[in-house]
Order: structure tokens, then sequence, then C-alpha cells
């Protein structure tokens, strides 16, 4: 396959892909860290790289609001945005989704206010897991190109036609440089079928959509609409096939395992962290431990089987969050939990709450963790969520074995000697 | 009108319609439009209808980002003057002295303190295409200006003065005859604005009295002597401004 190769940013490597899918319809509101993204499709429209029509938005609101109605009239659509711009556009998610408007937008994840922070964490995206949306998380620029490009498939498919939202670090993601392979446009056109909505708007057979239901009926609405998000596992994994075979890259399906055939101590991560822990992983498995990771892609539909499945062996298990429920717990660890809850009852699941508004996540850290996770086996702490690197005065325990816990906890990083 | 005529399964319109989101009649109209040209579609129009709290408090923005866009759409404002789909309450398009079930008058407050928001004038000043008001008391004046709306090629904006029965205390029959004194009296206007100019397309020599119209509406009815005289000096200064500004036919 022809390709070239180029030194591109998360957001160069989104909007690249946007250029190889050629959406009809962009609808463009700048927000910290998804403006670059906005920016280069203007450039490409400009220059006449991409054929689209270009809405300057006056809000995310309005992006949403118009990719419904050109997706109503069956046009492939995109638009992208961040944090307070997602939050603002929520009315318009569970509106998309219901709708079954295959609208692809990126999310360049980033902390919410107050206190107001432009960097990353997952608190925007995973407030709107419930919108009925499909939510990919990618690592790096080259997943992010792959995946993007694959977002409008699986979006589009006569049987999902659901949006999907695809979610970059902020700036630890969408700002750094990498090398991405490039598509021909030529080659991703055909593989990427040109949209065909037998549900859109056309002159022949007027539709009259956006209607209200009855409690008679509203259930079966929601059911067809669970029911295309279910399935779309199978859609997702045939795309990702497909994908391969004329690009050559996979990323393992909904939900990747790293060493974890035999792992006993496996750490369970989102987005760009991963990496981090991949590398930690291979150092643990180098000194004897039976460390594994898993990089869940897609939050929804939830990796439930691949979860239960590259668990099998272990004997505790860490949910990297970076986010938290508050009052509860983090929300991916609610999921994992969720999906365990049904055959690993007896393993230990723990629960870390790091790298919110941007903080960085060290590879000490990830050590630390997996350190835990074998002294839990014996101490069983009652407690499962813990606040990585907290700086802040606890009298929370998390282990009832040592009287230097608080100590432990201000310090945070504890080195596994 | 999601509540009303486009419950499922029965669906009123036999041609293409949806339903936007409260705030997005706009966005979603400017959406329709973009994918209209990006199909290459020649005869077509893309039609929005809105109510006054849709139109002038809670889709405000999405409006004004269409028409700055200059999209290709013709946008009606249905102003009734309260937010009737929930009961009567107040929005800024309620005329002073209205009582809602949000303003209701009593022993210190006479209803709505605050006056109807300048919407004609607020959509010109985008420098619009084409703007005008309406009443459904001028029916024929109302089917020119969505005629020559829809020969616009750009967006257009048609502010409709339509009485609601139930909201104002009036009875069904009587709905014309008040959407027609509302301009004989002066306290509406059938105007345009097209090519940066505004022209008063009625422009009655006399009007008839302000308390006439208000009396036979049981929401004025606990106004004042000196309210209506309020009301009568604002409605004077209006047309002296708009007689010696606009154009007049």
């Amino acid at each position: 396959m022809k390709a070239i190769r180029k030194f591109i940013s998360g957001d160069d490597a989104v909007a690249e892909a946007v250029r190889l899918a050629s959406p009809d319809f962009i609808a463009a509101y700048p927000i910290t860290p998804q403006t670059v993204v906005v920016e280069r499709l203007s450039e490409m429209v400009e220059d006449g790289s991409l054929v689209s029509e270009f809405m300057h938005v006056e809000s995310e609101h309005s992006a949403l609001s118009a990719c419904m109605g050109a997706s109503a009239m069956g046009v492939r659509t995109f638009t992208a945005t961040s944090s307070q711009g997602l939050l603002y556009m929520a009315e318009c998610l569970p509106y998309a989704s219901g709708g079954r408007f295959p609208i692809v937008m990126m999310n360049g994840n980033r902390s919410v206010a107050l206190p107001w922070s432009i960097y990353g964490d997952h608190r925007d995206s995973l407030s709107q897991l419930d919108s009925g949306w499909i939510q990919i998380y990618v690592e790096d620029a080259q997943e992010s190109l792959d995946m993007t490009i694959q977002a409008f498939a699986i979006a589009e498919n006569a049987e999902v036609l659901t949006p999907v939202m695809i979610n970059l670090d902020g700036f630890l993601l969408t700002h750094t440089y990498e090398l991405v392979e490039i598509p021909e446009k030529d080659i991703v056109g055909s593989w990427l079928a040109p949209v065909d909505n037998p549900y859109a708007m056309n002159f022949d057979n007027p539709r009259n959509m956006g209607f209200s239901s009855q409690p008679s009926d509203n259930t079966e609405f929601k059911y067809q609409q669970h029911k295309a998000v279910e399935d779309s596992r199978k859609i997702i994994l045939e795309t990702e096939k497909s994908f391969e075979q004329i690009f050559g890259r996979s990323y393992g399906g909904l939900a990747a395992g790293f060493m974890c055939d035999d792992a006993e101590f496996i750490i369970i991560t989102l987005g760009s962290v991963t990496g981090t822990c991949r590398t930690v992983v291979r150092e643990l498995r180098k000194e004897g431990i039976k460390a594994g990771l898993i990089k869940i892609r897609f939050m929804r539909p939830f990796p439930t089987d691949e979860i239960i499945g590259l668990t099998t062996n272990a004997k505790a298990i860490a949910v990297l969050d970076r986010d938290i429920s508050f009052g509860y717990e983090g929300t991916v660890f609610t999921n994992v939990n969720s999906a365990l809850a049904r055959t690993h009852n007896d393993i230990l699941k723990m629960n870390y709450i790091a790298g919110l508004g941007g903080r960085d996540i060290p590879k000490e850290s990830i050590r630390e963790i997996f350190k835990e996770l074998e002294e839990g086996l014996t101490t069983r702490p009652d407690k499962a969520v813990k606040f990585l690197n907290l700086n802040v005065e606890t009298d929370e325990k998390y282990s009832d074995s040592e009287d230097n816990s608080t100590q432990h906890h201000r310090e945070g990083v504890l080195l596994w000697s | 009108m999601s509540a009303v005529g486009f419950i499922y399964p029965q669906l009123c319109f036999s041609n293409n319609a949806i339903i936007s989101t409260f705030p997005g009649t706009a966005s979603m109209l400017s959406g329709v439009a973009a994918a209209a040209k990006a199909k290459g579609y020649k005869d077509y129009h893309v039609l929005g209808i809105a109510g006054d709290g849709g139109t002038a408090d809670i889709g405000l923005q999405a409006l004004s980002g269409a028409i700055d866009r200059r999209d290709k759409i013709i946008y009606i404002c249905y102003d009734n003057e309260a937010y009737m789909n929930t009961g009567i309450q107040k929005s800024s398009l309620t005329p002073f002295g209205a009582k809602t079930t949000t303003t209701p008058p009593g022993k210190n407050i006479r209803g709505t303190l605050t006056v109807k928001k300048n919407m004609f004038e607020i959509i010109a000043a985008h420098n619009i295409d084409y703007a005008a008001t309406a009443s459904i008391g001028y029916v024929q004046d109302l089917i020119n200006k969505i005629q020559k709306a829809s020969l616009v090629d750009g967006p257009s904006y048609i502010h409709v003065f339509a009485p609601c029965p139930t909201g104002w205390g009036i009875k069904t029959d009587e709905t014309f005859e008040i959407a027609k004194e509302v301009v004989d009296s002066g306290l509406w206007y059938l105007a345009e604005y097209e090519n940066g100019e505004f022209t008063l397309n009625r422009n009655p020599r006399e009007f008839t009295p302000v308390e006439n119209y208000l009396k036979k509406q049981s929401r004025f009815r606990h106004l004042l002597e000196e309210d209506i005289i309020e009301i009568t000096e604002a409605r004077d200064r209006k047309w002296e401004r708009m007689r010696r500004q606009w154009n007049k036919n």
C-alpha cells in the first residue's frame, strides 16, 4: 500500500483522517486542545485538498445541531470538540444517538471546570457515557488517524447508525508529535463505502423525523438503540479486520490485552497512559513478576467479555481512572467491576484515580500500583479507591497493616526496590 | 409542535420535516441547507418555524449565527407572546403589563414589567438579506412576505404575530380580529427590511384605541389607567421614530 509518513500531532492526524474520509459537512467551533483540528481542516478546504461544506458555527450546541440537520439529509458529517464544549452540546448528544444520526466527532479529552483546567483527563467524555454514542479511546497519533477513518465506517454501517465519539487525551496526544503513516486518499476512498442511509430525508419518500413518543412505544425505540450499540461489536471487529487487510494495522478490538495470558497482576487503562503502563509491564516481566495490561479501546459498547477473558488468571487488577464520580469511584472502575462481578468475585480489584487535570502519571507510580496489588492480596484493603500521588492530608487508610500509610500517601511514590 | 402534532406514529407532514432541539431550530436548518448544497439540489426551500421563546430567548444565539453565515434558510417566528406549550409563561416577547403564570399580577407587581424585545430590528442589525413582520390578521401580507422570502438567496426572517386564545383570554373566533386590531391600534406593525432599508408596509393615519385592544384580553384586564397611558405613549414614541426613519409605502 502506498502511503507517506509525516511527523505530526494527534490533532493533525485526526484532520488528515477527516480529509481522507472526506465528509460532505463539517461544523467547526474552536476549543483548546481541539483547535488544531478545525484549523487544519479549514486550511484543507482553502487549498482544495478537502471538498466539504465547512460551517463556522457560533457554539458547540449549534455544531452538533447542524451536524444532525446535515446527517438527516444523508450526508457524511464531522465535528470536533472538548470538555466545556462537549458539555455545552450535551443536549444534542442523546438527540443525535436517538435520531440515529451517524455523526463522527473527535473529542480532545480535557478536564471540566471548576476549577478551570485546559489539561487532560476523562471526565468530559465519561460524563456522557450514557448518551448513546459509541466511545473510542486511542493511545497515539497513528491510532487516532486509523480510528477516525474507521469511525465513519462503524457509525454509517446500516446495522449501527449510531454516532461515534473518538477520544484523544488533551495535549498528551492532541499536541504530541509522532511519525504517522498517512494512506493515499484514493485507497481510503475505495475502502470506505459512501454513506447510504436508507432513513435519510429524500424527495421521493419524505421523512418526518425527531418526533415524540408515547409510553406505549418509547421503550421499543430505546431497546432498538441499545441493540444497535450492542450489535456494533461485530461491525467494529469486522471493520478493524478489513482495515488491517488494506492498511496493515490493527489494535486489538474493543479491549487489547498485553501479556495477559498468565498475568496475575493486571492494570487496566484508557488512552495515552497505556504506553507508560506497557513499558512498566515489560520491566516487571523481566523482574519475574507476572504483570499484564488491558487497554480499553471502546467504553461503549463495553468490552465485558474481552475483560473477563483477559483476566482469567488474574489475582488482582487495578483500574487507572483519569476521572472520579464524586461520592463513589472512577467510572471506568465501575464498568470493569460490573463486568467482573459475574465471574471474578474473588480477585482483588483496586481503583487508582490519577492524571486529573493533566497531572503526569510517572512510571514509578505505575510500579507502585503493581506493588500494592501484590501486597493487597494479604492485606485485603477495605477501600478500593485511591487517589494517586495525593498532596493533601488524608486520614483515609487503604491498608490496615501500615502505620505510616498517611506519610506514604503524602510522599506519593514509594519506590519498589 | 413536538407535543401536539408530531407524535409517533401519527406524523403530520407530507414533506420532509424534523423537530429540532429547543435552542437548535436555526442551527439544524443550517445543517439541512448545507447538506442540500453538498448534494447539489437546485429546487428546494429550507424553512423552519419556532415560537417566541425558541426565537428570542433560547434560540437567539443559533439564529444569530445562521444569519451571520448567510445560510439559505427561511426562519419564521410564530410569536404568541409567551411560552404557551408549557402553559403561558413569560418570554422576552411578552409585552409590558401582560399576565402570565410566571408574571401573576398582584398588589405589588402588575404583570410583566419588561417591554417586548425588538426582535425585528435585532435581526435587521445583522444586515440580513430579508426580514419582515406580519400578523395572521393580515393574511395576504403574510403570504406575500413568505413568497418574497422564498426567492432570497440567503437568510430570511419573518416575525408573525399570532394570538393564543387560551394564553390571552380570548375566544377562538376572536383570534383573527385581535391579530388585525393589534396592527390597527399600532401595538404591532407590518414592515420589511431589505437592501439595508426599513419600510413600513402599513402606516395608519389614525390608530384604533389601545384600550379597546387590551380590554378584550383577560391577560391585560388588571391594568390601571396609568399602565394604559404608558403603553400608549410607548407606542407613539415607536411610531414617531419609525415614521421619521423608515420608508413608507
